[in-house]
């Protein structure tokens, strides 16, 4: 089966706090640690068990700059076979139909039975597997955390509210979007990065995808974010300060008047 | 204008929490427009969820079919696509239904797309502002959107009030407009999720656990806690994806609902899926190291703190007592 999963880089908020830039117009970017989207683990491993299962090749791929390359390198160390980078000046700024508009052309230039991504990024949208499959005419199923790989066909389970799993039989070529937990992804140690550091990723830009680069990118955007801000947040929680025997006192008064503790 | 469309899920014959919240979101686009209930399904169930619809939307439309029994998103996507005008303005809950079918549904209406919506700021000519927000909830965006053409946009459930004035429309039935329904995507079962050794929907008091604990080995500080207090131990996503604890424990959309009095988040940085399992109005208590970390918002009393530090120095004070 040859598969293709949508990468991601990303400021990796576990490993972050988010801060808002004094014009408002973006995140404070400056020694945020970037990693892959979390989901996007997820997906690669998934593609890698299968191939494992039944034969072929994973790529991976992302549209990004020169710093995404990072993020294709280190999916390669899990085990991706090949990289992509499609890159242009010309695709900043895109929204997410236009970021689903640049990878239908790279999976048309491909021989895909199955795309994967992650079921979301750092804007938490959830929406480019959804409009790629969409564009491409393939079908769709979101939230996957289960795949029986079968013939012309996949088994899928997706997660849905309260913790049921919803059965599919689907058809290939298929998108999938991969939920976290689906399996355990492959730790990826310095030496197997290494390993893949000299490989070639070709980078491709709309003229080698053949695209109208007018379709995508800023102008082309009818959704845009226009700032960030921090909401409102209300009256928010009390906090606690002191010295940690000042607030385990505090914090032990509340519970006993609110039934905490039995 | 163009037309407003808030597509209804139900189950079992009756309407899902967000059917009463669209209508509202649907205010604050057009005021003044009417509000069309579209609601796909099949047979006496769909019917009595018409029924109920048309007293509150000024308008249902009815789409009935077989293969509409179950909400399988490809297949409600050909439903609305054949019966829908183009220009719409579609209003779905972003769950994992709206996931499933909002982002294709935009493409096939060729009409825009906004996700996980939080509030709607209103329009100016053809364009829509509304928040939402990114980073796991630690920013927060406008964004514009051009719905001139027709737009599809995920309401995040639960932010709106249910509106309970009545409008009092009719049922339209336009089974006949919907058209070939065969998809590349079949619909097998549902498989319920197993019970775990703890009940944790039952629980008065639950300390709750999430990424901040780092590691495996460090969950038995949480379970300490959990005694000293008498309390039961629940999680968020993370630690069930990491296997950590079993699924059972989860609290959240994907998980489980719990309405505890006393609910304590440690380490949890409190994604809305996860503040969407706790029902019933806890008193919150949530113990993070960073201090913009999202369940600051919705807690209580909250305490910037590594758990890795905290829990044990509260678990022994307790056992002092």
């Amino acid at each position: 089966m040859e598969i293709l999963v949508c990468v991601k880089r990303v400021p990796d908020t576990s490993e972050n706090e988010i801060e808002i830039n004094s014009d408002g117009n973006d995140i404070e970017r400056d020694d945020l640690v970037y990693s892959v989207n979390e989901w996007d683990n997820y997906a690669v491993e998934e593609a890698i068990q299968i191939v494992d299962k039944v034969g072929g090749s994973v790529t991976v791929v992302t549209v990004g700059d020169d710093e995404s390359e990072e993020v294709l390198r280190r999916e390669m160390a899990m085990g991706a076979n090949n990289g992509l980078l499609l890159t242009d000046d010309a695709f900043e700024g895109s929204d997410g139909k236009g970021i689903a508009t640049i990878l239908k052309a790279a999976v048309e230039k491909g021989n895909y039975d199955l795309i994967m991504t992650g079921a979301q990024a750092d804007e938490g949208a959830a929406q480019v597997g959804g409009m790629l499959a969409a564009l491409m005419d393939y079908p769709y199923a979101s939230l996957v955390n289960l795949i029986e790989p079968g013939d012309g066909k996949l088994k899928v389970g997706r997660e849905i509210e309260g913790g049921n799993q919803e059965m599919n039989e689907i058809e290939l070529p298929c998108v999938l979007s991969i939920q976290t937990g689906i399996n355990e992804p492959r730790y990826v140690g310095i030496r197997g990065i290494r390993k893949v550091a000299s490989v070639d990723i070709p980078e491709l830009g709309a003229g080698d995808l053949g695209m109208d680069a007018g379709a995508v990118g800023a102008d082309a955007a009818k959704v845009k974010r226009l700032d960030y801000f921090v909401p409102d947040m209300g009256e928010g929680a009390e906090m606690l300060e002191g010295s940690t025997e000042e607030i385990i006192e505090k914090l032990i008064e509340y519970l006993k008047a609110k039934g905490g503790l039995k | 204008m163009a037309e407003v469309f808030a597509y209804i899920k139900h189950a079992d014959g009756v309407a899902e929490d967000s059917a009463l919240e669209l209508i509202v979101a649907a205010k604050k686009i057009a005021p003044d427009a009417p509000v069309t209930a579209v609601i796909t399904g099949s047979g006496a169930d769909l019917d009595k969820v018409c029924n109920e619809m048309a007293a509150i939307y000024n308008a249902v439309w009815k789409i009935d079919n077989a293969a509409l029994a179950y909400p399988n998103a490809e297949v409600v996507r050909k439903a609305l696509v054949n019966t829908l005008p183009g220009d719409s303005i579609v209003l779905l809950p972003h769950d994992t239904f709206g996931m499933d079918l909002g982002p294709g549904l935009s493409i096939k209406m060729d009409s825009t797309f906004v996700a996980d919506i939080v509030e709607i700021e209103g329009t100016d000519g053809g364009t829509l502002k509304i928040v939402r927000q990114e980073f796991s909830g630690m920013a927060s965006a406008h964004v514009t959107c051009d719905i001139s053409g027709g737009t599809v946009l995920n309401i995040r459930p639960g932010v709106y009030q249910p509106d309970e004035s009545k409008a009092g429309g009719e049922v339209v039935d336009k089974s006949g407009d919907a058209g070939d329904l065969s998809v590349k995507r079949t619909f097998i079962e549902v498989v319920e999720a197993e019970a775990g050794d703890v009940d944790i929907t039952k629980s008065e008091i639950l300390v709750s656990v999430g990424r901040g604990i780092e590691d495996e080995d460090n969950v038995e500080i949480v379970f300490d806690l959990a005694k000293a207090m008498g309390a039961d131990v629940s999680c968020s996503r993370p630690i069930v994806d990491a296997k950590w604890l079993e699924k059972s424990r989860q609290v959240g959309t994907s998980g489980q609902t719990v309405k505890p009095k006393v609910y304590m988040a440690m380490g949890i940085s409190g994604s809305f899926q996860h503040l969407g399992g706790i029902k019933g109005n806890p008193f919150i208590v949530a113990v993070n190291k960073n201090a913009k970390a999202p369940i600051f918002q919705v807690a209580d009393v909250g305490i910037e703190a590594d758990i890795l530090e905290f829990i044990p120095e509260l678990t022994e004070a307790i056992e002092g007592l």
